[in-house]
């Protein structure tokens, strides 16, 4: 996750403010938790960085290297981009101290909704094949998700009424209303101009693209690496030593430039990159010709997703009253916090958040159906906790969240990948589930 | 309850101008039960007024209205003179009231700038937080309060007692507040840094700030308060100035509601 460097929350407990600048004989002897305080690096991350390495190299001699070929990789990132999005929501409902179940169903109707709309609505004003319906589908589904969001979110925050009660009756309301839109029929095809959203290969930026986004991310990475450091520097905090600074930019980096690599690697079917040359004039040659997909839409979107949403819960005020909700509720309103307001924000943007993800489910399916999204939340709320969210509020990060996904996501992709049935890849996310959380709890203990 | 004016300034202070604060019969009631009732109090500039009472006198849930957590069903509060309405913990804090609460009231998973900016976040010029200059601003005002004080990064939760008590000082105090409410401030602390909050209060005295002091330590108010009011079952015993007055003549207000002949009686004084 490139964001990593940026992030710089204020829940990372690192001591490294405390030692002062100057280095004495003393502390010439440290253990590389020294170091890692030292750089302000979250040790729970790396662990998970750890963990998802030890299940790709694990599948990957598992499956004879059809793991971590770049086909199954660029499929495995679009297949995480729906629930890492949602995630992203998740973990500030987390940090409030609430819980959000209805995701699941909210995708089910929002995409229904959608899929109504785009198909049979919009075509009886515009016609076919419009070049707004792509996006009034979008906004649609973002603004009726959040409009959802916000009514659940005002019930739980004015009415005092526990958002784990609302939310399961959200999964039971918003799933039959999923089915009420269309009394059960499934709903297709989508627009072309829509379908890009759920990856495939209309949903391939391809590789010169790629590259651009790729390097900009890249100057993004070290941009806000200087642009920090000048300020910490500009008040006379102690700074991170230099190397740590470069090392850090350098992962971020790295991680985006392989990304890139992948999914530019991993080559469009024959057909279709024939066509794409002939579309453009060119002729095909004898021999064929390689032409890679690229990122994809729906990974690009999580991953925007995933930059706003750190942005917001660690640069903004909104951000900072979530986590002092779910430090102290009674605290925060105290000091003037308008928490009920926030609560419903939370809520509401989690909605919105759903809205995006129901859009990326309906287009990669291209499809609406009714039973869109089901077990979503739980994936989600696994996602969230995997990584490193609090259930107890207050704790939580976006990146985390977006890693977890990967790791469920990873585990499902693996497991099918080498065979294993599907009652026994349930009872392995599970058991995954359960130890991952009992880890992080003996890793706060012992920190403590 | 219509009485003679209880405890008004008039009788302690002949002459002394404005109050700071006026609390001018004050009454709330949750599910039937008066909280408080009919009570009135009052804090001068560079004054502080010792507030005592059994647990459930009333004294926390005053000081709750004038902070703003809790709104008053009658009763009218005047700011140097004028009325004001005070409906949230914003709006008090717009006067110039600042609470450190028994309970501390931070947010534990935040660091020490994140709480005391809480809800004033200092931001730059994008509207993002401005997390530098507050540490900044941090690293200052706690300098002032806890010299030794270096942990500006870690979440409160891993602060000590008196380190978190600190920081809710600093919060109170950051912002210029005119008027501040302590209650029980010493009560998490060890016997220095009670001493601590004893000279801070004194030299916010001497700044004019007028300061009501809520406390079960007797000793602790005899020390530090002007005045002395007394509450007793949601109204006011009686009011009376700390010389005047003995430790035992207090805890008599306290105990039975009697009132001492050098205090003036409230509408909670034991008639007879």
């Amino acid at each position: 996750m490139s964001e990593g460097v940026a992030m710089r929350s204020p829940l990372t407990s690192s001591g490294s403010e405390i030692a002062p600048a100057p280095a004495s004989p003393a502390q010439e002897r440290r253990s590389l938790s020294d170091h890692l305080r030292e750089i302000e690096f979250d040790p729970r991350m790396i662990g998970m960085v750890a963990a998802l390495a030890v299940i790709w190299l694990g599948f990957n001699w598992l499956s004879d290297g059809a793991f971590l070929s770049s086909r199954n990789l660029w499929n495995l990132l679009v297949q995480t981009a729906s629930i890492a999005v949602m995630a992203c929501g998740m973990v500030l409902v987390i940090v409030t101290r609430n819980i959000d179940l209805s995701v699941g169903s909210m995708l089910g109707f929002v995409g229904m909704v959608v899929g109504v709309v785009q198909v049979r609505l919009l075509p009886g004003i515009w016609g076919f094949e419009h070049p707004l319906t792509w996006i009034v589908s979008l906004a649609l589904a973002i603004g009726l998700g959040g409009l959802v969001g916000l009514l659940q979110g005002a019930l739980i925050a004015y009415l005092a009424i526990p958002s784990f009660i609302v939310t399961l009756g959200g999964l039971l309301i918003w799933r039959g209303a999923a089915w009420w839109v269309t009394q059960g029929q499934t709903v297709a095809p989508m627009d072309s101009r829509f379908r890009p959203l759920g990856g495939g290969v209309d949903g391939a930026i391809g590789s010169m693209a790629s590259w651009a986004i790729g390097t900009a991310l890249c100057l993004a990475i070290c941009a806000a690496a200087a642009l920090i450091r000048r300020r910490r520097k500009r008040f006379g905090f102690v700074l991170r030593p230099l190397w740590a600074e470069i090392l850090i930019a350098a992962i971020g980096c790295g991680a985006v430039i392989a990304t890139v690599m992948m999914a530019n690697s991993y080559a469009l079917p024959a057909g279709i990159a024939r066509r794409l040359v002939e579309a453009k004039g060119g002729t095909w040659p004898e021999g064929g010709l390689v032409i890679g997909h690229g990122l994809a839409v729906p990974v690009l979107v999580a991953l925007a997703v995933g930059i706003a949403m750190t942005f917001l819960a660690n640069r903004l005020r909104f951000g900072r009253y979530v986590f002092a909700i779910g430090g102290n509720p009674e605290a925060a309103q105290l000091s003037g916090v308008n928490t009920r307001k926030v609560l419903t924000l939370v809520f509401g943007l989690m909605g919105a958040l759903v809205g995006i993800s129901a859009c990326i489910s309906t287009a990669r399916l291209n499809a609406a159906t009714n039973s869109a999204g089901t077990l979503d939340e739980l994936y989600v709320i696994a996602a969230a906790v995997i990584g490193g969210t609090s259930l107890a509020g207050g704790v939580g990060t976006i990146a985390g969240a977006m890693l977890g996904a990967l790791v469920m996501q990873s585990l499902q992709s693996g497991m099918v990948l080498i065979g294993v049935d599907a009652p026994l890849q349930n009872i392995v996310v599970g058991i995954v589930l359960v130890v991952a959380v009992w880890l992080d709890g003996v890793y706060r203990k012992r920190l403590s | 309850m219509s009485i003679a004016e209880p405890a008004s300034l008039s009788d302690t202070h002949p002459g002394l101008g404005t109050p700071l604060i006026e609390m001018r019969e004050i009454s709330i009631a949750f599910g039937g039960i008066k909280a408080v009732d009919g009570a009135s109090v009052d804090l001068m500039p560079g004054e502080v007024v010792g507030l005592l009472g059994h647990n459930g006198a009333g004294k926390s849930t005053l000081i709750k209205i004038l902070s703003g957590a809790y709104r008053a069903d009658s009763g009218t509060i005047l700011l140097n003179g004028e009325e004001v309405s005070i409906a949230s913990p914003r709006d008090a804090k717009r006067h110039g009231i600042e609470t450190i609460y028994q309970t501390l009231a931070l947010a534990d998973n935040v660091d020490a700038a994140a709480n005391i900016f809480l809800g004033r976040e200092l931001l730059t010029g994008w509207g993002t937080l401005d997390d530098a200059s507050m540490e900044s601003e941090t690293r200052k005002v706690m300098g002032r309060l806890n010299p030794h004080f270096r942990r500006f990064k870690e979440p409160v939760k891993a602060l000590s007692g008196g380190q978190r008590q600190s920081v809710a000082i600093a919060r109170a105090i950051y912002f210029n507040a005119r008027m501040l409410i302590m209650d029980e401030p010493t009560a998490a602390l060890g016997p220095a840094e009670t001493r601590q909050v004893a000279e801070l209060i004194l030299q916010l005295k001497k700044q004019g700030i007028g300061i009501f002091l809520i406390s079960h330590d007797l000793h602790d108010v005899f020390d530090l308060a002007d005045r002395i009011t007394v509450m007793k079952n949601g109204k006011v015993v009686g009011t009376a100035r700390t010389a005047d007055v003995s430790q035992d003549d207090v805890l008599g207000m306290i105990i039975s509601g009697k009132c001492p002949p050098a205090a003036v009686a409230g509408p909670g004084a034991l008639r007879g």
